[in-house]
């Protein structure tokens, strides 16, 4: 397994069966190629939570770790629809208000007008799928830069929540529904369910690839590293989900606090089912192909505009789907909701994960990893009563990091030639 | 070789408004050939291919394929004859794969789901039947590949859909010496396939070493369409630079079309 080099007969025997040492070297070289994806960002992540952890030993805590989720949760989510914008190479500067817009829209139609939770989800979701089409065809058909069109969103949709909002006055949001979302949490065993049919169903898919490659005689990676991918898995969920569990109530007496929050599974699931549109299905090949080459995808048959239309559509929806969350978890919307620095927060998110802002690379999974790092530096830097003009100074210093190793890494694949 | 040619063009006119760029122009192809398609710049061989693939509504003529007369009205057509066309800047897509590029547009899919296997061993299966042994992974992205292997695979993309007229655009023009012949090989063993091969070139060595025809093209008129063995390297020269040499080309007889326009008549064009 960790020697013998066989050199198969057949079409596809063009490179010699890899064992876990070439799978590893080849790894080490793109990385030094400048091809680094997430590299980054998990480095950032581990060396932030030591670092708060040995400053305030109060961030190392089961309570504190929760907050994490219910904290960066909207921005994640947010994130999420922006990675499909910047494969294009575009940019959504409105996404932030548009959440706000879409929790305004959830926050009326259930408390103003008192209609169920899910007709107010629905609405949101709706009103973000428009925003995303309005975009979408103003940069697609009209042709005016995606900087310029969301641009002018991040204005008017601002104008759009006050007016809404009749003025400056919050609404607040009851809806126990609605509320459990970023608030409440999965009973410990659920929590241990979900993470168990998590691991198998990645287990399942993982055998099944390496299967059915190998019964057609086509490349594998080794069995080795599918397992260690498999356990490398399990043992991150395993950990998070028994962390969660334990009690994080200061009195037991008064309230018990622990398990899943409900956002990380619906985060999860947005997760999985977003990287498989990408990752699987053609239109998100042709996603990564407009990306990449708007001309070639052209001439491959691909209705290019169709595509940047798309992408603005998803990028709308899933701010909507963040406002939502961000309206649970503040009790109300405000017209400060989606404001500030919620943006800059998303974009750097996507950016700190990997994904490129010169479009072509990224991965849902970047908007995740991303939004964790950002969660912890907010958090952590509000452990440590930092004012919250140190705060925005930090996160736009680590976001113009990020896109600086962004350019960086860019430059020295077009160096190497390995991107 | 076959008696009648795969693709056969007869009497293309061609304007853009008032410039016309193909004058009454005959081009044949015949399957199991490499055709040179030579010419200066400006003669019109990109407007003639561009006819050929599409992209150009002709003005008059008509196209015959396989003895049959068709119309080929949009790229859409072009390919559903079976005619590719393999462009200079080869519109691949750097971020994707070997496998991803070849099938861009043209994925295979089981239900929803990309059916990766399937492209990958049909992509192997292509490139095995090209005899190409110079990538090393069909899963490394186009970006890390050599001009000369990019070349390869925007070729092999075009073979893929049982093709029968691949029309190449100058696919040596940025390439070394040694990615040069290697293209050169893949043209000649398409051709051995039974493929029809149409070559785009400026290069007279590299049109020698695998054409079994040469066309040329002068100011919009086909001068001559011959054997590569019955003309020389300074006769070819010529037809570009003159439109005729010796018995060849418009001076003489015509010798297949470009019937009665005479040098003279070109010629304030021509001032160059």
């Amino acid at each position: 397994m960790t020697t013998t080099v066989v050199k198969k007969e057949g079409p596809a025997a063009v490179a010699p069966t890899p064992t876990v040492g070439s799978h590893l070297n080849n790894y080490w070289r793109r990385v030094r190629g400048g091809d680094i994806g997430a590299l980054p960002a998990v480095a950032m992540l581990l060396a932030l939570c030591v670092g708060f952890s040995i400053a305030r030993p109060s961030f190392f805590t089961a309570g504190n770790f929760a907050n994490l989720f219910t904290q960066g949760a909207a921005v994640t989510l947010i994130a999420m629809g922006l990675v499909f914008v910047l494969l294009l190479g575009e940019i959504d500067l409105s996404a932030g208000f548009a959440s706000g817009v879409c929790a305004a829209v959830l926050a009326n139609v259930v408390t103003v007008l008192g209609y169920p939770w899910y007709v107010a989800v629905l609405a949101a979701v709706v009103t973000g799928v428009v925003i995303g089409t309005v975009l979408g065809l103003l940069v697609a058909k009209v042709g005016i830069p995606s900087f310029v069109v969301t641009l002018a969103g991040f204005l008017a949709f601002q104008g759009i929540v006050l007016m809404l909002m009749k003025e400056g006055a919050n609404i607040s949001v009851r809806d126990d529904t609605l509320v459990a979302i970023a608030n409440r949490n999965l009973s410990p065993a659920l929590g241990w369910a979900l993470a168990a049919v998590a691991v198998a169903g990645y287990a399942a898919v993982q055998l099944l690839r390496h299967h059915n490659r190998a019964a057609r005689g086509l490349l594998t990676d080794p069995i080795a590293v599918v397992v260690a991918r498999i356990a490398g898995l399990a043992v991150i969920l395993g950990a998070a989900v028994y962390v969660l569990n334990l009690e994080r109530s200061r009195n037991v007496l008064v309230v018990s606090l622990k398990g899943v929050p409900i956002v990380v599974p619906i985060i999860a699931l947005l997760l999985v089912a977003w990287t498989f549109v990408l990752q699987r299905t053609s239109y998100g090949r042709h996603v990564y192909a407009v990306g990449g080459n708007a001309e070639a995808a052209r001439r491959a048959g691909i209705s290019v505009d169709r595509i940047r239309v798309s992408v603005f559509v998803i990028c709308s929806t899933m701010a909507a789907v963040g406002g939502i969350v961000a309206a649970s978890r503040a009790n109300s919307v405000d017209p400060n909701t989606g404001g500030s620095n919620v943006l800059l927060y998303a974009v750097g998110a996507a950016v700190i994960g990997g994904t490129s802002l010169f479009g072509g690379k990224g991965r849902v999974l970047d908007a995740v990893l991303g939004g964790a790092v950002v969660a912890v530096i907010d958090n952590g830097m509000g452990l440590m009563g930092y004012s919250s003009g140190v705060k925005y100074v930090v996160t736009g210093v680590v976001l113009l990091a990020a896109a600086t190793i962004d350019a960086l890494s860019r430059r020295r694949a077009a160096a190497t030639g390995t991107r | 070789m076959s008696a009648t040619p795969l693709l056969e063009l007869r009497g293309i006119d061609k304007s853009f408004g008032p410039v016309q760029v193909l004058r009454d122009v005959a081009f044949s192809a015949h399957a199991g050939e490499v055709t040179a398609l030579v010419g200066d710049n400006g003669a019109g061989k990109s407007t003639l291919v561009k006819c050929i693939s599409g992209i150009y509504p002709t003005d008059a003529g008509e196209f015959h394929f396989d003895g049959q007369p068709v119309s080929i009205n949009s790229p859409r057509d072009a390919a559903a004859l079976g005619i590719e066309v393999v462009y200079q800047d080869l519109a691949l897509c750097d971020n994707l794969d070997i496998v991803q590029n070849m099938f861009l547009g043209r994925e295979k899919r089981s239900g929803i789901v990309l059916d990766e296997p399937t492209m990958e061993q049909m992509a192997a299966e292509t490139l095995a039947g090209l005899s190409v042994r110079t990538v090393k992974s069909l899963r490394q992205h186009v970006a890390s590949l050599s001009g000369g292997q990019r070349q390869t695979v925007a070729i092999a993309k075009a073979v893929l859909w049982n093709s029968k007229l691949v029309i190449l655009d100058e696919p040596t023009a940025a390439l070394g010496v040694a990615q040069t012949a290697q293209v050169l090989e893949l043209v000649r063993r398409l051709a051995d396939n039974g493929l029809a091969v149409v070559l785009i070139s400026h290069n007279m060595n590299d049109v020698f070493a695998v054409s079994d025809r040469i066309a040329a093209l002068y100011l919009g008129q086909m001068v001559a369409q011959v054997k590569t063995t019955d003309i020389t390297h300074s006769q070819v020269v010529e037809l570009i630079t003159a439109g005729r040499s010796g018995n060849l080309g418009l001076a003489a007889e015509p010798v297949s079309n470009g019937a009665g326009a005479a040098p003279a008549d070109t010629t304030p064009g021509a001032v160059r």
